[in-house]
């Protein structure tokens, strides 16, 4: 009993002193982010590799996220006659939600987890230490850049997941499924605003954007420097990511869009 | 020895945990020679020359490097200080996503404002150096463990240090790169004025080419002298170690209960 009570004990403590070295981290990756813009060659090879790299999961995920919300919100709505709503129910669900939220949960996947390889690989083969060796300090030359990328990819990929999304969803509604082509586009044109759910969508996939790659970062900058400390670091940041963005994600809307 | 010692270490105390690594270690590393630091494997040398480049704090003791307290030193001087160390790690560290060209031509890029015709120049002179010009083009992943720490120390001369630290230099080389590298390590130290400490426990090797050599052992240094004093040394342990001598104070048998004994009463 005692000796469980000792290990909850280490457990919180090591807990709390992660977050804290966690957060020393982000300071001192903020701090490098000056050094950054004034070397963008650094930056476009890590939006290469974030972002660009990622365009094409992000494009059929958003895809056939669309086209199935079309589907589904279709059969509710033609009970009710109200099919032409379809262009509103499939804009706001994207717009709001499903583009921040999946873009976040996909981007965790696939850049997220090769950023806390590369990272926690480059520790393991001493790279980083070489590199302080040299007088470079590994989080303005390795880390800054990637995690400003992974911040600047996130929206843009959001927007992109959103956008590809209605248009499948217009391919199922109104191709395949013979909802009017004008109730469409203009019902969602006059319900979708500009501020209440673009912006707000905007906001969130920022948000989402500095968690996930500041989770993907330090869980790389801090694995044991092993085989299996690397590959235990990128599970853990997909999970965490997991975990942050969907708790994020019912915090800011509520804070959005909650009206108590 | 007064500005002749580049490193002076007094007093230095290191645990890892609750084990202690060093347990009042004195070192002078003279300026201008060849300086090894040998013992057993896991007495803590790479952590040495990790205390000495200032990426570890001593828990009590002081370290000087060319007459800078180097724990005490705050982060922007620390990093002038390592522009004039170099160190090789044992694994190379070359960055996997760079060139060999320009892994060498990493230093010079961070540190200097040269122009690129400059840096192509200085980088095929210090390839030149270590005889690799010719795989300036390779990625770090298509070269031999030697290969790799020749770039290795052709990148740690870029910006012409006064002292290069080696881990473990020799450890899995085959005979001809470990001759490349042994005359390569005594060849760039007296060329270009350096001071070189080699960490290592290839003890033949690494007498050939040092002018003095420290034996440590269980946080303290047991002997040091130059390699023909150690060579006639009266302390079994040393004659041990630098013969490499299977049996003797460091015993060959793991501490077991009479073999004999061990036997019968199954």
């Amino acid at each position: 009993m005692l000796e469980w009570i000792r290990q909850l004990g280490r457990g919180g403590f090591g807990l709390f002193e992660k977050l804290g070295r966690s957060n020393l981290f982000i300071l001192k990756t903020l701090a490098g982010i000056p050094s950054v813009l004034g070397r963008p060659q650094l930056l476009i090879a890590q939006l290469l590799s974030v972002g660009v790299l990622s365009l094409l999961l992000i494009g059929i995920s958003g895809l056939f996220v669309g086209m199935v919300l079309a589907l589904q919100g279709y059969n509710t709505l033609v009970d009710f006659g109200a099919e032409e709503s379809l262009g509103v129910v499939v804009a706001l669900s994207i717009v709001r939600e499903l583009g921040p939220v999946v873009t976040a949960l996909l981007f965790a996947g696939r850049a997220g987890s090769a950023l806390t390889a590369e990272i926690g690989l480059m520790k393991a083969t001493e790279q980083l230490s070489g590199m302080e060796m040299m007088a470079v300090d590994p989080i303005h030359r390795v880390i800054a850049p990637r995690f400003l990328a992974g911040v600047l990819s996130m929206p843009l990929l959001a927007a992109i997941f959103s956008a590809v999304g209605i248009y499948g969803g217009y391919f199922v509604g109104v191709g395949l499924l013979g909802v009017d082509d004008g109730a469409f586009w203009s019902q969602m044109q006059s319900k979708v605003d500009l501020h209440e759910d673009i912006y707000n969508g905007v906001i969130k996939s920022l948000v989402f954007g500095v968690v996930v790659t500041w989770i993907a970062v330090f869980e790389g900058y801090d694995t044991v420097p092993t085989s299996e400390g690397v590959s235990r670091a990128t599970t853990r940041t997909v999970v965490y990511s997991a975990f942050s963005v969907l708790g994020l994600d019912f915090v800011l809307t509520a804070l959005m869009f909650g009206d108590y | 020895m007064g500005s002749d010692t580049l490193v002076k270490i007094r007093g230095l105390r290191f645990a890892r945990g609750n084990r202690p690594i060093f347990d009042g270690v004195d070192l002078d590393i003279p300026r201008g020679k060849v300086t090894a630091i040998m013992g057993p494997s896991g007495t803590g040398k790479t952590t040495l020359l990790r205390l000495i480049g200032g990426q570890l704090h001593p828990d009590q003791g002081s370290i000087q490097v060319d007459g800078q307290e180097v724990p005490e030193l705050r982060r922007s001087a620390l990093y002038a200080l390592r522009q004039r160390m170099g160190m090789l790690f044992q694994s190379g560290a070359l960055l996997t996503d760079l060139t060999v060209f320009d892994n060498v031509a990493f230093p010079l890029r961070e540190h200097t404002d040269l122009p690129e015709s400059m840096i192509r120049d200085l980088v095929l002179m210090k390839l030149q150096a270590v005889g690799l010009r010719g795989a300036r083009d390779l990625q770090p992943s298509e070269l031999s463990g030697g290969m790799a720490r020749r770039i290795a120390l052709a990148r740690a001369i870029a910006l012409d240090p006064m002292m290069i630290m080696y881990d473990e230099p020799f450890t899995g080389q085959d005979p001809i790169s470990k001759g490349a590298l042994l005359q390569l390590i005594r060849l760039l130290n007296d060329a270009l004025s350096l001071t070189s400490i080699i960490v290592s426990h290839d003890v033949e090797e690494t007498a050939a080419i040092s002018d003095y050599m420290y034996v440590i052992s269980q946080g303290k240094v047991i002997e040091h002298g130059t390699p023909e004093a150690l060579g006639k040394t009266n302390s079994d342990w040393v004659r041990q170690f630098m013969q490499g001598l299977p049996d003797g104070p460091v015993p060959f048998h793991y501490p077991a209960p009479e073999y004999t004994d061990d036997l019968l009463n199954a």
